[in-house]
């Protein structure tokens, strides 16, 4: 058993941590308020390397892995929920390509994927339900050595800055496959972006497909099992990057916890000497640390190549179930100051809630996880 | 034309856990267990301007540090900021050095090194505070040098440097080779990037002992030490206090002239 970061990942954190601290910092309030996209802090998000931490070196990303991944998604997410959501979701575009191209296809996109010349999106949730894949709407038909894509794709983050999407859309009777489909192609129609109450500062939004033409070298995967390249790159890649951000908030939640129980006196001394405040500490500490082992163990099986999708779904439901907890009781431990849109506490709380939902909600997670914990049958 | 760089760096306790650091009332030196440890962050500064000069101009960065073995971490964050060479002075014989000393023995390995152009520290320390090193570096390799530099420009083998003053700044021409000390206005220092941070995995960071420098016992560490410290003691911080005890209207009289005799009015 180990449970150290190389030389390597703890230097990876320190300059995340700078990033987050210096850069994105000052423009947290901003982002809150106006819900836009920071979009010179995603460009250099890719000039630090953070875009290509999956993608493996001769495709002109870094390799890192997965523990690097969620080691920088927490530390932006500290800082910014929403600016870490964005870039889980840069490499959610990515996992597509890297685990089901072609070597064609990773020659093509893989280097310019890493450096951010091209952003990808993942187009799956319909308005038909999230929770029921098998039920989108979408279809693609063969028309020569063409694709023709047509429907709609509702609640797709990064949508209106990606310039290439990923689609999943039905080819046939219970059978899918898996499209990158250029932002300009013709038929390509971005629809209105959502007015979330949390993660303000990331853009999730509706993309349309009228007619689209795309060429037979755009189908990601074998024809017709589009949906285990969609599932598998949810699975391994969205449902951890949104662990990460919770772990991020749970983080903030337990270092702003602490610093105000200490600073805020009452009967004159620091209501830290409450016990009452100390339990709810004790319990944010409990559940940033139970979220961690969670998010780091996945992450490094991972990285071994084992499959995972039990432990993702997993972590995915603990850390973001228990972000919505820990920031409640900050807001608590803030007393009213916790409910001022000035302070960080609410802020907090919205964006953890937003995370319940995203990459499948926790009743998904359990219907993933109850195939595994059927299988400890003896 | 390129440019051979060296520039020194030293690392200190984070002063963002000053708060943190303690005195050994007996030895008189500083706590350093559980403060975490970076780069002195002026010598970040001097770092990013031999970046920006090579990426102008060409040439070489060389970091030198003096040390014990954990400032190897810091020598690997220079590397991960684009340094290409680092070298760390590590001997247990150098401890105790002063000022004096430890400009002799980073003199000893930029020698070493081989030639330079320009050499570039940060004007002071977080912990030691005495913006003495670069002055007595330059005078051990006998060449000019100018401190709290906030601008500067190379032209072949000349340097044009802004440097502050209590008010206002002075303008200095330098004949290279050259050494100067500078202060954070003269730009923002990088992040090492991932690429950065996998390259400086592979350049080994350089280890040299005082015999590697040519450097003897007696000029080393206490020996090669003049100053003595005589005390070391924390400064208790307390807040000065006045009451006034009257009605509001007198109070509010006396807070004003108290606020103009202040201020100096
Ligand atoms: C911020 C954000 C970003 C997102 N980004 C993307 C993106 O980039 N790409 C993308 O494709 N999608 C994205 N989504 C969509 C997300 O994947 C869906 O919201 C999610 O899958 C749930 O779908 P739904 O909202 O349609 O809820 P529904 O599927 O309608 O579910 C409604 C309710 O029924 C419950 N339910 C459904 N099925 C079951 C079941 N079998 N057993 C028990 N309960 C069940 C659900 O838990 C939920 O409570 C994003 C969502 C959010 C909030």
């Amino acid at each position: 058993m180990e449970f150290t970061f190389t030389s390597k990942q703890e230097m990876l954190r320190k300059a995340a941590r700078e990033f987050a601290e210096r850069e994105v910092a000052p423009r947290v309030q901003e982002m809150d308020e106006t819900g836009e996209v920071p979009m010179d802090l995603v460009k250099k998000m890719f000039d630090l390397g953070f875009g290509g931490l999956l993608i493996p070196q001769e495709y002109g990303g870094s390799g890192m892995g997965h523990v690097a991944r969620m080691i920088v998604i927490e530390e932006i997410s500290r800082i910014s929920p929403p600016l870490g959501f964005t870039l889980q979701i840069v490499h959610l575009g990515q996992a597509p390509v890297i685990y089901f191209g072609s070597e064609e296809q990773k020659r093509k996109w893989l280097p310019e994927l890493a450096k951010g010349a091209l952003i990808a999106s993942s187009a799956v949730t319909e308005p038909t339900g999230g929770s029921d894949v098998l039920g989108i709407q979408t279809t693609a038909r063969k028309e020569g050595d063409e694709w023709v894509i047509s429907g709609r794709k509702c609640f797709i983050t990064n949508a209106h800055f990606s310039n290439i999407h990923g689609v999943l859309a039905k080819t046939g009777d219970r059978e899918f496959s898996y499209f990158m489909v250029e932002a300009d192609r013709p038929g390509v129609k971005l629809g209105r972006k959502e007015d979330k109450f949390g993660l303000r500062g990331c853009v999730t939004g509706e993309i349309a497909f009228d007619e689209v033409r795309v060429p037979e070298e755009n189908l990601v995967g074998s024809p017709g099992k589009g949906l285990r390249v969609a599932l598998a790159s949810i699975s391994n890649v969205g449902r951890p990057g949104v662990a990460a951000v919770a772990l991020g908030i749970l983080r903030r939640c337990l270092e702003e916890a602490a610093k105000y129980a200490k600073e805020r006196k009452l009967y004159g001394k620091p209501i830290s000497d409450l016990q009452a405040i100390q339990w709810k500490l004790t319990d944010i500490y409990m559940d940033y640390q139970t979220s961690w082992l969670l998010v780091y163990y996945a992450a490094w099986l991972r990285d071994q190549n084992i499959r995972v999708d039990a432990e993702n779904a997993m972590c995915k439901l603990w850390a973001t179930e228990a972000a919505v907890r820990a920031a409640k009781l900050l807001t608590e431990v803030f007393g009213a100051y916790g409910v001022l849109r000035e302070y960080v506490p609410q802020r907090l709380l919205r964006d953890a809630q937003v995370l319940i939902p995203s990459a499948g909600t926790s009743d998904i997670m359990r219907v993933v996880m109850a195939r595994k914990a059927l299988e400890f049958s003896p | 034309m390129p440019y051979e760089l060296v520039v020194c760096i030293k690392q200190v306790p984070d002063p963002r856990f000053i708060s943190r650091i303690r005195i050994n009332p007996e030895t008189k030196t500083i706590i350093r267990e559980g403060v975490p440890a970076v780069i002195n962050p002026l010598d970040k500064h001097a770092l990013e301007e031999a970046l920006r000069i090579r990426e102008q101009h060409g040439g070489r960065v060389t970091v030198v540090s003096m040390g014990p073995l954990q400032a190897e971490d810091a020598c690997k964050e220079a590397l991960a900021m684009g340094a290409d060479r680092a070298v760390l002075i590590t001997d247990r014989r150098l401890a105790g050095s002063d000022t004096l000393a430890t400009a002799l023995a980073l003199s000893k390995a930029i020698r070493r090194i081989g030639g330079f152009d320009l050499v570039l520290c940060g004007a002071e320390t977080v912990d030691g505070s005495t913006g003495q090193v670069p002055p007595q570096l330059a005078e051990f390799l006998g060449v000019p040098h100018v401190t709290r530099v906030f601008s500067l420009a190379l032209k072949g083998r000349e340097a044009e440097a802004k440097a502050a003053l209590e008010y206002g700044y002075r303008r200095v021409l330098l004949r290279l080779p050259a050494v100067v000390s500078v202060i954070r206005e003269i730009n923002e220092p990088r992040i090492p990037s991932v690429s950065g941070i996998l390259r400086a995995h592979q350049i080994p960071v350089e280890k040299w002992t005082i015999e590697d420098i040519g450097l003897s016992e007696d000029e080393a560490g206490i020996k090669g030490s003049p100053t003595i410290v005589s005390d070391v003691y924390e400064i208790e911080v307390r807040r000065k206090r006045e009451v006034f005890q009257g009605p509001p209207e007198e109070a509010a009289r006396w807070l004003f002239e108290r606020i103009v005799s202040v201020l100096g009015g």
